[in-house]
């Protein structure tokens, strides 16, 4: 589908170090595999949902560190990557069961939280532009609500955490803060208790039974004459 | 925002094309298109559905599903000798000896694992094989939601009704009946896990209308809705001490002499090369679909590791399959820019109102018909009408009016409810709730797959199961028919993972290990051989090849004999 004829504009990237010269346009990961790697780790989704591509660049002369998704950022000229598939850390096993939805639950399992100097370098570095601190500075209040908004679009890449100075696993830290969230502090739907009684008094088993029943002939008049909700 | 120089926004054809739907819009806010009659989708599907072009596919020569047609792509892999000599692997040390090995480590992976721990195998007699991360699954990428017959004016009824005409009427209707009603019991048991669903103030979820659903009948975690759910299944079972084998593919079953009782796996480490012997007195396959076999040249939504390898595996052990013929488009792909061409654009977007629209900024399908029918559409449009978009890669897609969900519900929706399709057009100059997006068909899902019964066991070509094997989620058939319904995935995996995990646990406890041998592979080589199958032919894929063709043609091997 591309158009023949037209000329790649190539540009130079360093990869671990070594020259590839690519074409313009690709992200980090196309551009390494046009360049000859063949991935085995620094690769998932290859759609930003995963965080298994977490990329480490610097860009020509320019002192600044910059950290992205090599799936979902673009090669520049004069990038020098480095990838780190990997972030070591220790997840603390729970019995949810057996929680309570408060701040000493977290400082229990997390006491490195409190060592967060607030710097932001971890907000600066989230490739989900996520206020990473602000969360982690909720925690310390005592805001679990306000840690699992902040932290849901997380995607567990870690690069907050290799670049945190009080080595905080931010990702296992909002995982557990989501979930004290999620199960003790938002109302149980209604409707979705009731139905869930009535399926495990077998309310729906004969009804469901002809239903299955049926055939094709019969399934299409029902398909066919439904109302539709807008 | 996404301040990199990485900013590329739409070009001044694009804008021109853009104007004439902002002119269009507020008169399209009123209108609604209606829908298409049974035959008209018919012949549509016919006309424009790539499932439906003849020259896309062919009848497997050997197997026991032998006649059905499939995708070349499918033929090539089933049709294809293992990556190993039989005869040159040392199957007399065991590496790893547990009661329920599972391969496959998404969603339906994982939600097995859990089910059969509930059901009292020790969570250390288990153990979960992985190709690349624990995680890294298209569960992880599912956006737009789950679907579950909850709210008072909808019921399982009506949902099987959805599910088997989204389906062309193909499905096997006890595994629909399975589907339905054990949808609401696996909302709950997520709630009582601590998955975040989108809820109102009162507690109620917010539910939304899917592609060919009649109610509205779709739980959200934003559009991170499979993230949302695959980390927190993924968590319980690393906190219930489930063991986890990451970067180990499985490259064949193994099978007791008469190669008829699956008994363990052969796995690969991707780094050292090694292989390793895994005995399971159940295996159960959650290795998922075929998204990166680029079914007829298509980009695809899918992970990385979406290779078909389950189906191979399990077709030479004699396990039969269905609807492999029918491939899901999801009509909204990315089209532009470049960078995301093919990644998918959740049809929760349409869910909240945005319309599809051509390039002179007019409607021409009601954008909540079954998936396959608005793909058609929109081929339609780009190659049969010439009304799509042309971007300057030579692509053709269509425009999805985005700004239309902020007119509707209110300024800060898109970022609220699709932060993620938010995030991903914003990084490359793209406002989503100021200007639409363009959208083209992806390869998205494989329908069919190994055929199961409702315990999950999988079935060989005369229906019986084979013993020791079962499977879930998208590596299996029959659920969906010939077209899945968005959100009908998440369910499933969560639906027939359970389901699966149960099964093994009943099924272990009467079971003593196996012997193990590759006779089944044997058997099949012989049958390749018989049936003339090229030589060079191998399988399974187990990751796709992407390197640059000038390196690909002189890559050379030195270190392996």
């Amino acid at each position: 589908m591309s158009n023949e004829g037209q000329k790649m504009r190539m540009v130079k990237i360093y990869i671990m170090g070594k020259m590839y010269e690519v074409p313009e346009g690709l992200t980090i990961m196309k551009a390494m595999e046009y360049a000859g790697y063949k991935f085995i780790r620094g690769v998932g989704c290859r759609g930003g949902f995963c965080g298994a591509c977490t990329t480490v660049y610097r860009i020509g002369n320019d002192y600044k560190l910059y950290t992205g998704l090599a799936c979902q950022t673009t090669v520049q000229d004069g990038m020098y990557l480095v990838q780190i598939p990997f972030v070591p850390a220790e997840k603390p096993v729970y019995d949810l069961e057996k929680l309570k939805p408060t701040a000493s639950t977290i400082l229990m399992l997390f006491p490195e939280i409190t060592r967060c100097v607030a710097c932001n370098t971890c907000t600066k570095s989230c490739p989900q532009e996520l206020e990473v601190m602000d969360a982690i500075q909720a925690l310390i209040r005592g805001d679990i609500a306000k840690a699992a908004e902040l932290s849901f679009d997380c995607i567990a890449c870690g690069i907050c955490s290799i670049r945190c100075p009080a080595e905080i696993v931010h990702y296992h830290v909002f995982q557990l803060v989501r979930r004290l969230y999620g199960k003790y502090m938002t109302k149980k739907s209604r409707h979705l208790e009731e139905r869930v009684k009535e399926i495990l008094e077998g309310k729906y088993d004969e009804e469901l039974e002809k239903l299955a029943q049926l055939g094709v002939e019969e399934w299409k008049k029902l398909y066919e004459s439904r109302e539709i909700e807008e | 925002m996404y301040e990199l120089a990485q900013k590329v926004g739409y070009t001044e054809e694009m804008r021109k094309s853009i104007e004439k739907v902002e002119e269009t819009r507020d008169r399209r806010l009123k209108e609604v298109f209606e829908r298409i009659s049974p035959e008209e989708k018919e012949k549509l599907l016919k006309e424009w559905h790539p499932d439906y072009r003849p020259e896309g596919k062919r009848p497997l020569k050997i197997g026991p599903s032998k006649g059905l047609m499939v995708p070349h792509e499918v033929a090539d892999l089933i049709e294809a000798y293992p990556l190993i000599d039989p005869d040159q692997i040392d199957l007399s040390k065991i590496d790893y000896d547990v009661d329920i090995l599972i391969i496959g480590g998404g969603g339906a992976g994982a939600a097995a694992a859990l089910w059969a721990h509930y059901n009292g195998v020790p969570a250390d007699r288990i153990l979960i094989v992985t190709k690349l991360r624990f995680g890294d699954a298209n569960t992880k990428m599912a956006q737009g939601g789950i679907q579950a017959a909850d709210r008072p004016n909808d019921s399982p009824l009506l949902h099987f009704i959805d599910v088997m005409g989204g389906g062309h009427y193909a499905n096997k209707p006890e595994l629909v009946k399975l589907l339905v009603k054990e949808a609401p019991l696996i909302i709950k048991w997520h709630e009582e896990l601590g998955v975040i669903y989108d809820k109102d103030e009162e507690g109620n979820m917010i539910e939304l209308s899917g592609g060919g659903t009649c109610r509205r009948r779709l739980h959200a975690a934003k559009d991170y809705t499979g993230l949302e759910i695959m980390r927190v299944l993924m968590d319980e079972v690393l906190n219930k001490g489930i063991p986890v084998l990451e970067f180990s593919p499985v490259i064949e079953l193994l099978t007791d002499e008469d190669g008829r009782r699956v008994t363990g796996a052969i796995l690969w480490n991707l780094e050292t090369k090694e292989y390793h012997i895994a005995r399971g007195k159940a295996v159960i396959l959650a290795t998922g679909g075929y998204g990166r076999l680029h079914i007829q040249g298509f980009p695809t939504t899918n992970h990385y590791g979406a290779t078909m390898d389950g189906v191979v595996l399990a077709y030479r052990v004699g396990a039969k399959v269905r609807d492999l013929d029918a491939t899901q488009y999801h009509p909204t792909g990315a089209a532009y820019p470049e960078q995301i061409v093919g990644l998918l654009v959740t049809e929760k977007v349409r869910g909240l109102g945005a319309q599809l629209v051509n390039a002179e900024g007019k409607q021409f399908i009601y954008p909540l018909e079954p998936r396959d029918v608005v793909a058609a559409a929109i081929i339609r449009e780009c190659y049969g009408r010439n009304k799509g978009v042309i971007t300057p890669t030579g692509m053709r897609g269509v425009w999805l009016d985005s700004p239309m969900i902020e007119l509707i519900h209110g300024e800060g929706t898109i970022k609220r409810y699709l932060s993620a399709i938010y995030r991903m057009f914003a990084r490359f100059g793209i406002d989503p709730t100021k200007e639409p997006i363009l959208v083209f068909p992806t390869l998205h899902y494989q329908n069919g797959g190994i055929e199961i019964n409702v315990n999950a066991q999988v079935l060989d070509g005369n229906n019986k199961p084979i013993e020791g094997l079962f499977a879930a989620g998208e590596v299996s058939g029959g659920v969906h028919g010939k077209n899945r319904l968005m959100g009908n995935s998440l369910l499933e995996i969560n639906v027939f993972g359970k389901r699966a995990g149960i099964s093994a646990a009943k099924y272990i406890r009467n079971a003593t290990p196996g012997k193990l041998t590759l006779n089944h592979v044997k058997r099949y080589i012989k049958m390749l051989k018989e049936a003339k199958i090229p030589p060079k032919r191998r399988a399974p894929m187990i990751l796709p090849e992407y390197r640059g063709e000038k390196v690909l043609s002189r890559a050379i091997s030195l270190f392996t004999p």
